[in-house]
This record gives structure tokens, sequence and C-alpha cells, in this order.
């Protein structure tokens, strides 16, 4: 799969993916999307580049194991919960908290953090199942 | 979403009474073991850090579920819904007495695996994730003990089985693909069972909580119609397998005796018994009317797993494969309580789940300790083990006594109460299985003494000499004797001994937490609010 066209353009895919994860990922409150759909376009952009550029150069590019990654989002979707034993509430009671920023409401939330939480998760996980299956095709 | 101009009573859907700071205790030891096992997985490459860590988590969560355990006899029943959505559409947490007492059980047993796992557990297992699978089975484990929602606990039962997975095939050998495959396809069955017939019942009644599950059960005009006869089934079936129960037992001989020996102690101790628990959950709490017509089923498959169990037990050469026997022998026993179905019978099965999680678990640690002693887990290959060490020899006569039936050991006080509770039932065959899988059990573990540890040597050696012969620790076995091997294992025995000697407290604990479900006033109680 190591042609020129592919390889040129697969940084820039990835890129793009990335970034559309991102704001998928963001938009599903409300909307459709959220952090599981969110993790796999990342997950299989992150595939893409390993296709493109071989697995190697996907290691380095994301510099933490993909197991340790998504150890991060369990950790991060199970404190996102904690924050309302403050205020007396049950476990995963969400918290809102919401502000004007140039003119632009924003609203940040401990279920925006348990999406993000789940998004790593999935980054991690199908990012490590896709990238053991390329390896093995490489060697 | 909270910021909109529209008014709505929240108060319709959502608890606003303010959550004691205790009631988080219902959530902690979920909550603990998910970040601990996180934590772990994030330290994969540091494999010195991971144990440290892992055993740390584990005994805050020995020390969370004391507290939880406390605060239930304090406070009774407690409930914590899910993000303050009232149940039936929240999931609840609910957990009596029943739960809480196993959840603690199964943390100590899974803090001891967790040390006895340090020892046996190389740097590439550590890699491969031990202690971050470990802590999430536990997260599982404790998941499904104390939730309140049939769903949640089918999902917690993943959560679990995904995590076991994992154990299972910790060093990649062969024969563990193997095993683990075997494990796999029967608990994929189970599972699947599981969620038709929740989805069965959901179908029906429009709730999946268990306390509103309870009730409306409870409020049919025909408690025992068709419809529910084939979910009461169905669940029965999913859990007997679960639980390893005759005729779906043979996945566990085959696979429990493929891991280290260590993962091989923590499944023996709780994985079976989570299946025995879901069944008593379910059959008593939620469907007692199939219970009554079930029963007799429940009898058979009772008595044939006991006996399955203990002349299984007696064929076996494999030390680990002879103790897999010993667990279905055991979940026979648990069966008998759930057939006979009254307080008493319950509370036996729930005192026999607390005595065979421990006693299940030190058994396998200690047969790790043969195969450190003795290079084998072969009872052909293996003998002169009194020479070697009379404590650990000690150590193996209490667990022993202890799993037969014997007094004055923890195995004594359920089987007199399962006993009484058949006999005066009117089942006087399940009484009688009881007594002489005990009995064969008894047998099967006396050959192991006499082969492994009372002989002089290995097979072959003459009658009245000893063979000092020098052995190097099997694969998956301790490696060296201390600290790692002696607390967990001192532990546990030390609990076999002392609720053979001072059973009041376990046996208040079984009574109350059987009452507690038998009686489930208290439970809907806590769900609901107090009814008007």
């Amino acid at each position: 799969m190591r042609t020129i066209i592919f390889r040129t353009i697969a940084p820039f895919l990835t890129a793009l993916m990335i970034l559309f994860s991102v704001f998928v990922l963001l938009r599903g409150h409300n909307d459709p999307g959220g952090g599981f759909i969110g993790g796999l376009i990342a997950a299989s952009a992150l595939a893409i580049f390993g296709i493109a550029c071989g697995v190697a150069s996907v290691r380095r590019a994301i510099y933490f194991h993909p197991m340790g990654v998504s150890g991060f989002g369990l950790f991060l979707a199970a404190l996102a919960g904690i924050l309302s034993f403050f205020k007396s509430q049950a476990y995963m009671t969400s918290q809102w908290l919401i502000f004007e920023l140039f003119d632009v409401e924003i609203a940040l939330s401990t279920p925006m953090v348990f999406d993000i939480g789940v998004y790593l998760v999935v980054v991690g996980a199908i990012g490590s199942i896709a990238l053991a299956l390329e390896e093995r095709e490489n060697d | 979403m909270a910021g909109s101009s529209v008014s709505v009573d929240l108060s319709q859907a959502m608890a606003t009474a303010p959550v004691a700071a205790g009631d988080w205790l219902v959530v902690a030891p979920s909550l603990l073991t998910i970040l601990g096992g996180s934590l772990c997985l994030m330290l994969r490459k540091n494999t010195d850090l991971q144990p440290k860590v892992g055993i740390g988590f584990l005994g805050v969560l020995v020390l969370a579920n004391v507290a939880l355990l406390l605060r239930v006899l304090d406070h009774g029943v407690i409930t914590m819904v899910m993000g303050s959505w009232l149940p039936p559409f929240g999931i609840a947490f609910t957990v009596d007495t029943l739960g809480a007492t196993l959840s603690l059980i199964g943390a100590i047993v899974a803090f001891c695996a967790g040390v006895y796992g340090a020892a046996t557990v190389d740097s590439t297992g550590r890699r491969y994730g031990f202690y971050p699978f470990l802590l999430l089975m536990m997260t599982g484990v404790s998941g499904a003990f104390l939730t309140g929602d049939i769903f949640n606990l089918y999902v917690w039962f993943e959560v679990l089985l995904i995590s076991s997975y994992g154990l299972l095939v910790l060093g990649n050998d062969r024969i563990q693909l193997d095993g683990a495959v075997k494990y796999g396809v029967l608990n994929l069955v189970g599972t699947n069972l599981f969620l038709i017939a929740t989805g069965m019942l959901y179908g029906i009644f429009g709730t999946l909580n268990m306390a509103d599950l309870a009730q409306k059960v409870a409020s049919l005009e025909d408690p025992a119609s068709g419809t529910l006869a084939t979910v009461a089934a169905l669940y029965f079936l999913a859990f007997a397998m679960k639980a390893a129960a005759f005729p779906v037992n043979f996945w566990l001989p085959a696979s429990y005796h493929t891991p280290n020996i260590v993962v091989s102690a923590v499944f023996a101790g709780l994985l079976t018994k989570v299946g025995v628990y879901a069944l008593i959950r379910v059959f008593v709490l939620i469907l007692p009317a199939s219970l009554g017509y079930l029963s007799d089923v429940i009898s058979v498959v009772a008595i044939a797993t006991l006996l399955t169990g203990a002349l299984g037990a007696l064929a076996q050469s494999e030390v680990r494969r002879l103790l897999g026997y010993v667990v279905i022998a055991g979940i026979g026993s648990m069966l008998a309580g759930v057939a006979v179905g009254t307080t008493l019978a319950i509370s036996g099965a729930v005192f026999y789940a607390v005595h065979s999680i421990i006693v299940m678990t030190a058994l396998y640690m200690m047969a790790g300790v043969m195969a450190m002693l003795g290079g084998s887990y072969d009872l052909r290959r293996l003998g002169g083990l009194y020479a070697k060490s009379a404590a650990y020899s000690a150590v193996f006569l209490v667990l022993a006594s202890a799993v037969s039936g014997l007094p004055p050991f923890s195995g004594f006080w359920p089987k007199v109460m399962l006993v009484k509770a058949a006999f005066a039932d009117d089942r006087a065959w399940l009484g009688a299985a009881i007594l002489v899988s005990g009995f064969l059990t008894m047998l099967a573990m006396g050959r192991v003494w006499i082969f492994a540890f009372w002989r002089g040597g290995p097979e072959g050696t003459p009658d009245g000499k000893t063979a000092s012969v020098t052995t190097v620790p099997a694969d998956g076995a301790p490696q060296v004797s201390g600290g790692a091997v002696w607390v967990p294992l001192g532990i546990l025995t030390a609990l076999v001994i002392y609720i053979g000697v001072q059973p009041e407290w376990m046996l208040k604990l079984s009574t109350q937490g059987a009452g507690g479900i038998v009686e489930p006033l208290d439970y809907l109680r806590s769900v609901f609010g107090v009814p008007g």
C-alpha cells in the first residue's frame, strides 16, 4: 500500500480525520456524535496512517502506548462522576458550567469529560488492535 | 439541558434529596477498582510499581467494603441512583446485607490474590496486565454484588468476564488458549441466555429495576404463567452455566488448571459464586413463585452436581483439576440451598458461598505451594512434602478439613444448616446427597494428603523410605516461599479457622442477608422511599 499518492495524502487525511473526530466528540451531547463514534474515527485515522507510513511511525507520533491512552480515558471517565460528591448528589450527576466567551455560549460539563474519557478508551483500544494487526502484516 | 429557560419540575424524575457522604460507599468498590485498574494500565511498563499500586488499591477496596457492610448493618439497605435519575428508569445500586457481605469477602480474596500474584506472576505477566485485569475483574464482581438493576447485573457480568478472559490467557500458552476457548464459548452462551431472558422480562414488565420487578411480579394474578416460566427456566440455565452446575459443568475442569495458579485461585473463589449469587438474587427476590415449581428440577441438578463434583475429584490425579471438581461439589451444596428455598436454606447457601470463596482460593494457593515444594501438580510425582515443610502441611490439613465440612472449620456450619433445612423440608435425598458428597470430598482430599504429603516420595518410592529428591518449582507456581505466599495463605486460613470457631458473626450476616431477600420489604422501601 505504500504508493506515493497514498503516502503523500495520508498525513493530511489523518490530521483531518482527527480534527473531525474532535468535532464529532464535542457536538455529541445534543447532536449525533459523541465519544464512542469520535473515538472510532480517530482510531481509523491512526490505522490509515499506519497502513501508509508504517506502524513504527504511528507509535512515534502518538508517543504514548495506545493501552496507556485507554487507561487514562477510563480513569478520566470514572473521575468525571465524582464531582457531584462535593454537592451531596449521587454519583455521575451531571455538573454544568455555562459562561459566555466573546458572545458565544460555552457549556462545560461533566458529561463532556466523561465523553472525552470514552473517546480516549476507544482510540486506545481500537487503535492498539489495529496497530497490532497491521504490524503482523508488515513483518 | 440545564441552561434552558423552560422550567421543568425535575423532582419527578430526579432524586433531589442530598446524598449523605457515607452512601457513596455504595459505588466505592466499583469506582476504586476502575481507578486502580486504569492506573495500573497506564503503568504497564513499570512492572515494579504496578504490584504496589494494585495491592494498595485492593487494600483500600477491603476497607471500603468493611465500611459499607458496617453502614448497611447500621442503616439498613442503602440505595444510590446513578446520575440522580430515579428508578425505575435510572439505574439503582441497592446494597443489602447479602450483597455487602459477599462483596467484602470477594475483596478480601482479591487482596490476597494480589499479594500472592506478586510471587507467581513474572514481569511478562505483569506487562500483559495481571493487575489491571484483576482490578477490573473486581469492578465487575463488586458491581454484580451491589447493583439493584438486572440489566446492570448483566453488564457487570460482562465486565468481569472480559477481564477474566484476559487473566486466563496471560501467558499465551497453547493450553491456555485451549482452556480459554472452552471457557469463553460456554460463558458467551450463558450470557446470551441471560440477556435474552432479561429482554423477555423487560418485554413483560417494562422495567429492569429489581425492586420494581419484584413488586410487579408479586402483583400478577398468575405468577406461574407460561411466559414467566420460560424466563425463569432461561435464567436458571444461564446462571447454572456460570456456576458450573451439572450438566453444564464441563468447562470448569477443562479451563481452571490452565492459567497461572493465582488466576485459578481467584476464579475458583469468585466467579462461580457470582453465578450462584445471581441465581439467589433473581429467584428469591424477583421470581419467588418460579422457585416453587422449579425447586424439584433444582434439587435434581443439585444432587447431580454434588455427586459429579465429588466423584470427579476422586478420579483426578492432577491437583488443580481435582480442586476444580471440588469447586463444582460446593456449587451443588449452594444449589441445594436454593432448591429448598426457606430462609434457613438460603442463609445456609449464602454462608456456604462465603466459606467456599475463602477456602477454594486458599486451596488453589496451596496447590501452588505444593508445586513450589514438589515441582509438579501431578499427584503421581508429588510426595514427601510433609518432610519438606510441616507448616504448609498443617495449613493444607486445615483447608482440606474445611472443604470436606469437618468441624471446627468454616465448612461445617453451612453444611449443618443446609442438611437441616433439607430434612426439615422433606427432601431427605438432598440432605443425604450433601452428606455423601462431603464424605467423598473428604476421601479425595485425604488422597491428596496421603500422596503428596504423607508418603516418603513420588510414585515408586518404597514404603517406609524417604526419597530425597531435589525439585525445581513448577512454572506459574511461586518460586520461593516468602511473605507473598505466607501472608495471603495465612489470612485466608485464619478466616477459615475463625469462622469455624466463632460462627456467630457469619451466621448473623447470612441469616440477615437471606431474610432480607426472602422478605424484601426493606429492599423495596430503600429503592422507592417509604410507601405512602
